[in-house]
């Protein structure tokens, strides 16, 4: 049949290039006893700093040479998709998260993990946070990444100029309550705006908080029977109240600001509050690089309809198929998702750079509780009150708080919040933008309904 | 530049004998063998992979549903309402970056023509935009620049506004509010240098008695200018925009950098949209054939690209 031939060799030629792309990445000895293995991570602060702290412990008790290939989220997506997809095995450990599990898994790429984790008592599997392991276990219910560290969102805020206008942010707030106080702090001091709230177009970026009120909001993207529900009244609710919120007491520039934007704002005063990951905390708590260090305060994730509204994430070690050093990768997973590996975080690196949000043990620890004391305890209970497998008020297809865990969703959600930033910007209505979105999803949604 | 002239005659090649067998004329093609091998591998070889890729329904995504499709990818690609936006995107982003920059490019070469004292430090300087790489370039307009909050821009406006005694400027959101042209003008800053430079070395080609002649018969600057010097510096226009052209419409590093395509899809140009479709929809199939369809309008716009040269070397030879 000379199409499979053709497909052989087209598919062996894409493969050739992406390996001659990858070479130079780390130089795998696959022959040499699994004594060398490839690990490709997220450029995050913590992946910084197990890259710099493997050789000294890690590399020195056992003998295995870890070589680290280290990219930013958006290229290591698409290194990973592609490493993995095509079974060109380069890596033995990737970082991926709590969305790609539950795809990547059902696709066969993944080894499984729990087996590793029970048989190595030291590891205190029954320790991980329930909604991390949950998250991060295939439909077989078995264990198929090690988390490195979790995260949920909540909201910060700069206390300061909540004193000076004698405005007390409570606990619980509703999303309601927050968009009267940004009315109220906007312009607070010259040039601040009310509150962050990303608005740069992207799955993970605008996605991810919209979502998590959109879910509060009584919306979702699909019913359990894959209805899409893009332009239904709630999520058209839920959408036209972030927009709204963004576009006049939002940040400047709202429409290109993600995380790292954001943070730069909050930090720099240029607003008042933001709404995002609870891994912010650490960077905004850095008197180095943040002028409201120590003067943060912190609330649950707002509500409406639900009782929380936190989303669930995390970056976990996953090991390919296709590595043929399973002994000495599952033996780094477990060591950098150990308490060991923490405590030694804590000690050579300081306690508020423990990579935290994936063991209950974490917060028990005196002197991570000294460090993180003003927002470790809201972390962990936004965590544990995150439910990935029912965030809203109805029940969902799919596993999973701030996206839809198929993998159409990158595409879609990349699109949506496009036509949503636009809004945003003020070049479209949300509306228009709901239903453009709508057709997409349907799109969608024909895939899986039966 | 005008002395350009044939190479002198030489003797001729000694008369070698016709009846070479075909056997000793691949014999001594056999050392340039792996040389064109290699030239076949690196440059084809991707393009007909391209080509089958673009026949399958193929997301790697989904492992064990690749399946030949014949030519639907194609339909898709034709009839898709982003794909045309995007098209749109790239003509109008292509067409304002080559028009604006040589316009801009021809009054530089203009000023740079003339003699004056730091002539060479001044040309320099303006060449420099087209020396930095595109990502740093993108990256030094979207923050240093366009930022709202501490951009140049805006940094501007507020000290006008302070000037005049207010608190603070208007914040203009640049990138949000005028989105293709913050585009437009990133890749101007860095084509114009690439334009005046094609654009000066026509001018300096120009022959200097018929400029002479002309104002002897006291021709104005400006009836010189339309009457000799515009003619003349045609082919180099020309070729300034074509070969801008190839360049622009690939561009990538800006739309990525600066607006992501955004707002919604205002500056997603075909580029861009063919990286979603590999690295966020992972269709490989649709990819490959939007891709091969840019390739061959490509290569319809280098054909003249490739022409102009040609005319332009015949007329400088013949010259």
């Amino acid at each position: 049949m000379p199409t499979a031939r053709y497909t052989v060799i087209a598919g062996a030629a894409a493969i050739a290039l992406m390996a001659t792309g990858c070479a130079g990445a780390g130089g795998s000895d696959s022959s040499g006893g699994g004594k060398s293995i490839n690990v490709l991570m997220v450029g995050n602060p913590q992946m910084e700093d197990i890259a710099k702290l493997t050789k000294d412990t890690f590399t020195k008790d056992t003998g295995i040479e870890v070589n680290f290939t280290v990219l930013p989220e958006n290229e290591l997506r698409d290194k990973v998709t592609q490493d993995i997809a095509t079974q060109a095995g380069q890596y033995d450990v990737a970082t991926i998260g709590a969305y790609e599990v539950p795809i990547w898994e059902k696709n066969g790429w993944l080894h499984e993990l729990g087996s590793y984790a029970d048989k190595d008592t030291s590891f205190d599997k029954a320790d991980l946070l329930r909604p991390m392991v949950q998250s991060l276990s295939g439909s077989d219910g078995k264990l198929y990444a090690l988390p490195f560290y979790g995260e949920s969102s909540f909201l910060m805020y700069n206390k300061h100029v909540m004193k000076a206008k004698g405005i007390t942010v409570p606990e619980h707030p509703t999303w309601q309550q927050i968009a009267e106080i940004a009315a109220k702090v906007d312009g607070a001091e010259p040039g601040m705006r009310g509150i962050c709230l990303r608005g740069l177009a992207g799955w993970g970026e605008l996605g991810a908080p919209l979502t998590s009120v959109v879910n509060t909001f009584g919306g979702t993207w699909f019913t359990k029977d894959w209805k899409a529900q893009v332009n239904s009244p709630a999520f058209k609710k839920a959408t036209n109240f972030y927009v709204d919120l963004v576009r006049k007491h939002g940040e400047a520039g709202a429409a290109q600001a993600g995380f790292t934007e954001c943070l730069n704002a909050m930090s720099q005063k240029k607003v008042a509050m933001w709404y995002d990951a609870t891994s912010a905390a650490g960077s905004l708590e850095d008197p180095s690089s943040s002028k409201i260090a120590g003067h943060v305060g912190y609330a649950y994730a707002p509500t409406v309809e639900t009782k929380s509204s936190g989303w669930l994430w995390s970056w976990a070690w996953a090991m390919p198929r296709t590595t043929k050093n399973a002994d000495a990768a599952s033996k780094f997973m477990l060591w950098a998702s150990s308490k060991k590996y923490e405590k030694l975080v804590g000690e050579k690196l300081g306690w508020a750079r423990v990579p935290a949000g994936k063991r209950a043990s974490t917060y028990d620890i005196p002197q991570y509780q000294k460090a993180a004391g003003s927002f470790g305890d809201i972390t962990l209970k936004s965590i544990e009150q995150a439910d990935p497998s029912d965030p809203g008020v109805q029940p969902r297809p799919t596993v999973g708080i701030q996206y839809v865990a198929i993998p159409e969703f990158q595409d879609l959600g990349t699109k949506v919040t496009q036509e949503i930033s636009a809004a945003i910007a003020g070049k479209t209505s949300v509306d228009k933008a709901l239903n453009d979105g709508q057709k997409l999803a349907e799109a969608v949604a024909e895939n899986y309904q039966k | 530049m005008t002395t350009l002239t044939a190479p002198p005659e030489t003797a001729p090649p000694p008369i070698r004998p016709r009846t070479r067998s075909a056997a000793s004329k691949w014999r001594r093609r056999i050392p340039l063998l792996p040389a064109l091998v290699f030239t076949i591998v690196v440059t084809q070889l991707p393009f007909v992979a391209t080509l089958v890729i673009s026949t399958f329904q193929w997301n790697i995504l989904r492992p064990g549903d690749r399946h030949f499709t014949g030519l639907s990818n194609y339909a898709f690609v034709f009839t898709d309402e982003r794909l045309r936006a995007a098209v749109l995107n790239t003509a109008v982003l292509t067409a304002s970056v080559v028009l604006i920059s040589v316009l801009l490019g021809l009054c530089l070469a203009m000023l740079l023509d003339r003699r004056f004292p730091g002539r060479g430090l001044a040309r320099t300087l303006l060449i420099a935009p087209f020396l930095v790489m595109p990502v740093a370039a993108s990256l030094l307009w979207k923050h240093a620049i366009y930022n709202p909050d501490y951009g140049l821009l805006n940094g501007t406006l507020n000290g006008v506004y302070r000037l005049f005694g207010a608190d603070h400027g208007p914040t203009v959101d640049w990138v949000s509010s005028y989105p293709m042209p913050a585009v437009v003008v990133s890749l101007v800053w860095q084509w114009t240098p690439f334009m005046m430079l094609i654009i000066l070395a026509g001018l300096q080609a120009q022959p200097g008695d018929v400029l002479e002649a002309a104002r002897v018969d006291g021709a104005s600057a400006m009836a010189t200018f339309r009457h000799i010097t515009l003619p003349h510096l045609r082919q180099y226009l020309e070729l300034g925009i074509l070969l801008g052209t190839i360049y622009v419409v690939q561009t990538f590093d800006a739309v990525y950098t600066i607006t992501q395509g955004g707002p919604g899809s205002q500056t997603t140009n075909l580029p861009y949209e063919i990286y979603l479709t590999m690295f966020r929809k992972y269709e490989y199939g649709e990819a490959a054939a939007a891709g091969v369809v840019v390739v061959l309008g490509s290569i319809v716009i280098a054909t003249f690209a490739l022409r102009t040269i040609a005319s332009l070397f015949r007329e400088e030879v013949s010259r």
